[in-house]
């Protein structure tokens, strides 16, 4: 590891049946340690930031395993690398670095593999406080897996048998002799760099590191030792002695999600998260898991301590595997679709930033998701429309809060009223929150994420009124229909920044929008009526936020583009699609009003 | 007893006040015996017989219990849904016990919001209602219209980030008058609800109509008054993501100019009332 990059590594090495292991520790070594192991084809600098970020909680350790990195290799290799030798190695490691107190293990790849079999066997008991395990099954697990779905195989188990069948492809190549060595010696290693590049949009840095190549060809024994013996016969006790974390990275294309649908019978406590991302997670995606890597492990520290097991801290509302821990910006969040939308990621276990002008409903919304499970939650008053004052959120919450990870642009005012009797001054009101608002936000929040290059997501609240014409709303539905292929432009560029871009249009939505909806062209008494009365039918209509909030949790995981929410709202999407001169049609109708 | 005048030295009072009184001092006990494990009949059950053990022999309508999600009324459509069901309490759920007894020919409803274990949510929505109390109570003294005073308590609710669960009632109610119930050697109960007492609502509901009031006070046309001198049971109902929290108790109105005596609360002397002003020595 190049130390550099590490500042306060310490590098020792650690002797154990005949190999010498490289380790290398940070972070001071009184505290409690973090054990960082790492996969196939990879050396320990895999971890790199991942372990920087922990180093300032933790002691923090890593280590290349053998025949990897600065490690040397067992000879012969064949029968040098199986799981029972890699054990000992991880005992050698920890007794050396932390001999009294137990060790937080996180495996990625192959360092998962190991994991669950340091997780799952009797001598390590005691010595392990809690594991992190991420796209690496354990292969007892994969092996009951195949063969619970080869004995009674039904079309979705055999679909799922050929599906991960087919991801596996590269543990069949692996299994042929001397030609993967000849291919990672060969151009394999010198092209290696940049398939992860390209394919696995994995940042240049400090790795792979120059062994690669060495790295690959030695650990293909990992494959040819354990494969095939653990899955025709998976031992049939491999149960979990500690509580897992299992970080699922949905776009990963060696491991299907489906892998642990059945971990719940062999891990007592599971904690499940998921993660929009491809295989390298720990390059591509460092400070969700070292976010989710220290809260897991400080969860479980205090649990060590005798307080509340890690089970009943976990949050328990929708997709909370997917938003735990994450950084949600809500703007418009003092009340209606924004507060909803905070309150339904506080409930996943997001933290929340709830902006809006109105200070005393953003603080309350941010109290209130503090209640029902946000670990954090802030109301930041800022009117969107004010270019200044969003610049001056957005460092602050830089500095102050982090990077934001999904970014919910809703803050909207309604204007209705026939375009000839709407003025200047109305449509540059509408326009400025609307439109520049959601501009502003992107701009600046989403100028973040994509710095980061860490993925993210981008909501945009546009309405059903963005593709259903109408002569009641002209500035209001101009304004959203701009929202909509804005977030249609942004969703394309950003794509190849993992940021996603979805549009929700909700429809009509029983929230507070009506009673401040400014009607162009009458006067104060006139204006109040039809609020009244706008408000009363949106109130008949009674389509809660609550939905809308749903949908908009669904959209950012499932990287939706387009959401229509409420039924009129999927009415008018589709006939805009199949027969716009039908919406025209209605586009002419006076509102009932 | 509709339409006559009440006011504080009225005889009357002091028997409305003891079965209020009776009343939660029967939700307290039945709190307190709650377990993990109890089904909403048990609940139900165990408030019916501790009243009927002190003489309660009529009822405005049998108790009620609500456990978990049931508190914030989620999904209720149909009146039915209101009856105790075999929904067991776990640990961290929260209740609301719901009684109105009738006890030597008076009447009180009462609700009675609690949690089991303890929760900081649930706090925070009781101590919100104190407000409400407040709000209420202040807009009858101004003699607003009922539907007015109903709309603002709305927006309070929402403003604080909470649904208006009271909507989900029968006619979307807030309050129902209460007042005296003929006693008789046999009052069945219809769908939960006393005979005697319905036949009192109904013959207010008559004569209102005839007036242009209504003894339900709720979000409709008909509620369009000055608030009506008598006695009325309120019970706003803040809901927030699957948890419910209400108060209810009599309000007494009467047409006295003096503001003080034109409306007030006929007890201070109540458990929410109470945690109130000890969360303000607390604090």
């Amino acid at each position: 590891m190049s130390l550099r990059d590490l500042p306060g590594a310490r590098e020792r090495r650690v002797a154990t049946g005949g190999i010498e292991l490289c380790v290398v520790e940070l972070g001071e070594a009184t505290r409690p340690t973090i054990v960082l192991v790492h996969g196939y084809p990879d050396s320990k600098e895999v971890w790199t930031q991942v372990a920087r970020q922990l180093a300032e909680r933790w002691h923090v350790v890593l280590y290349d395993v053998r025949g990897h990195g600065s490690s040397t290799a067992p000879v012969p290799l064949r029968g040098g690398f199986t799981l029972e030798k890699l054990t000992d190695d991880f005992l050698a490691v920890i007794d050396a670095v932390s001999p009294d107190r137990p060790v937080h293990v996180v495996g990625h790849d192959w360092g998962s593999v190991q994991a669950w079999e340091f997780a799952t066997v009797s001598r390590t008991e005691g010595r392990i406080a809690s594991f992190t395990a991420m796209s690496g099954p354990s292969l007892d697990h994969f092996g009951h897996w195949i063969k619970r779905r080869m004995a009674r195989p039904t079309p979705r188990r055999v679909g799922q048998l050929l599906g991960q069948g087919a991801k596996s492809w590269y543990v069949y190549m692996l299994h042929t002799p001397v030609l993967p060595e000849l291919a990672w010696r060969g151009p394999l290693g010198k092209r290696w760099p940049g398939i992860l590049e390209r394919l696995e949009k994995v940042p240049p840095g400090d790795y792979p590191t120059a062994s690669l190549p060495d790295d690959a060809a030695h650990g293909a024994w990992l494959y040819r030792d354990n494969v095939r013996a653990r899955l025709r016969r998976p031992r049939p006790d491999a149960y979990a002695h500690v509580p897992v974390q299992l970080i699922t990275p949905t776009g990963d294309i060696f491991l299907s999600e489906h892998l642990y649908d059945e971990l719940d019978t062999w891990v007592p406590q599971l904690t499940r998260r998921s993660l929009p991302a491809k295989h390298w997670v720990p390059r591509t995606r460092p400070d969700q898991l070292a976010s989710w890597i220290n809260e897991f492990a400080a969860a479980n520290e205090a649990a060590l301590q005798g307080g509340i097991p890690v089970r009943d801290t976990a949050p328990k509302g929708a997709y909370a595997d997917r938003f735990g821990g994450q950084l949600v910006l809500v703007t418009g969040a003092a009340g209606g679709i924004g507060r909803a939308t905070a309150f339904a990621f506080a409930e996943a276990g997001a933290r929340v930033i709830a902006v809006d002008r109105d200070a005393e409903g953003a603080a309350r919304t941010a109290e209130l998701a503090r209640l029902i499970g946000a670990p954090a939650a802030w109301g930041e008053t800022v009117d969107v429309s004010d270019e200044a004052a969003m610049e001056k959120l957005a460092e602050k919450v830089a500095t102050e809060y982090g990077t934001v990870d999904v970014l919910v642009n809703n803050a909207g005012i309604g204007l209705s009223g026939s375009f000839l009797e709407t003025t200047s001054e109305d449509w540059k009101n509408v326009l400025d929150v609307n439109l520049w608002g959601v501009i502003h936000g992107c701009r600046l929040f989403g100028g973040q994420m994509a710095e980061r290059g860490q993925g993210g997501h981008i909501v945009n609240t546009a309405s059903a009124a963005a593709y259903q014409p109408s002569r009641a709303l002209p500035a209001y539905s101009t304004s959203k229909a701009a929202v909509l292929m804005l977030s249609e432009c942004l969703r394309a560029e950003l794509a190849e920044k993992s940021i996603g871009v979805s549009a929700i249009c909700p429809g009509i939505v029983h929230t507070n929008i009506t009673a401040t909806t400014h009607f162009a062209g009458t006067d104060a008494a006139e204006e109040k009526r039809l609020r009244n009365r706008t408000s009363k039918l949106y109130g008949v209509r009674n389509y809660p936020p609550e939905k809308v909030a749903e949908a908009i949790l669904r959209a950012v995981v499932r990287n939706q583009a387009v959401v229509p929410v409420t039924p009129e709202s999927h009415t008018a999407r589709f006939l805009s699609r199949l027969s716009p001169g039908v919406l025209r049609g209605i586009a002419r109708l006076k509102p009932p009003l | 007893m509709a339409s006559r005048v009440i006011d504080e030295r009225a005889p009357e009072l002091p028997g409305f006040r003891d079965v209020q009184r009776l009343a939660y001092a029967c939700a307290e006990a039945v709190a307190a015996r709650l377990r993990p494990g109890v089904t909403e009949r048990e609940a139900a059950g165990m408030q019916r017989e501790w009243l009927r053990e002190r003489g309660v022999r009529d009822w405005f309508h049998l108790p009620f219990a609500w456990f978990g999600d049931r508190t914030a009324f989620t999904g209720f459509k149909v009146p039915l849904q209101f009856f105790p069901t075999n929904r067991q309490l776990e640990p961290g759920m929260p209740f609301i016990l719901d009684v109105a007894p009738v006890y030597k020919g008076f009447t009180a409803g009462i609700g009675y919001s609690g949690w089991l274990g303890l929760n900081p949510l649930h706090d925070k929505l009781l101590a919100d209602l104190e407000v409400h109390r407040e709000l209420i109570l202040r807009e009858i003294r101004e003699r607003r219209p009922l539907r007015e005073i109903y709309e603002d308590v709305e927006r309070l609710m929402i403003r604080q980030g909470y649904a208006n669960r009271h909507r989900a009632y029968p006619f979307g109610v807030i309050a129902h008058k209460v007042g005296r119930v003929a006693e008789r050697r046999w009052s069945p109960q219809v769908f939960g609800f006393g005979t005697q007492s319905l036949k009192g609502l109904l013959s207010d509901a008559v004569h209102g109509h005839r007036d242009g009031w209504s003894p339900l006070w709720s979000p409709h046309r008909f509620s369009g008054h000055p608030p009506r001198p008598g006695l009325w049971a309120v019970e706003p109902h803040l809901g927030f993501r699957g948890t419910g929290a209400k108060f209810e108790e009599i309000l007494v109105v009467t047409d006295s100019r003096d503001p003080e005596q034109s409306a007030f609360w006929l007890d201070d002397d109540l458990p929410h009332v109470r945690r109130w002003a000890e969360e303000r020595v607390a604090a």
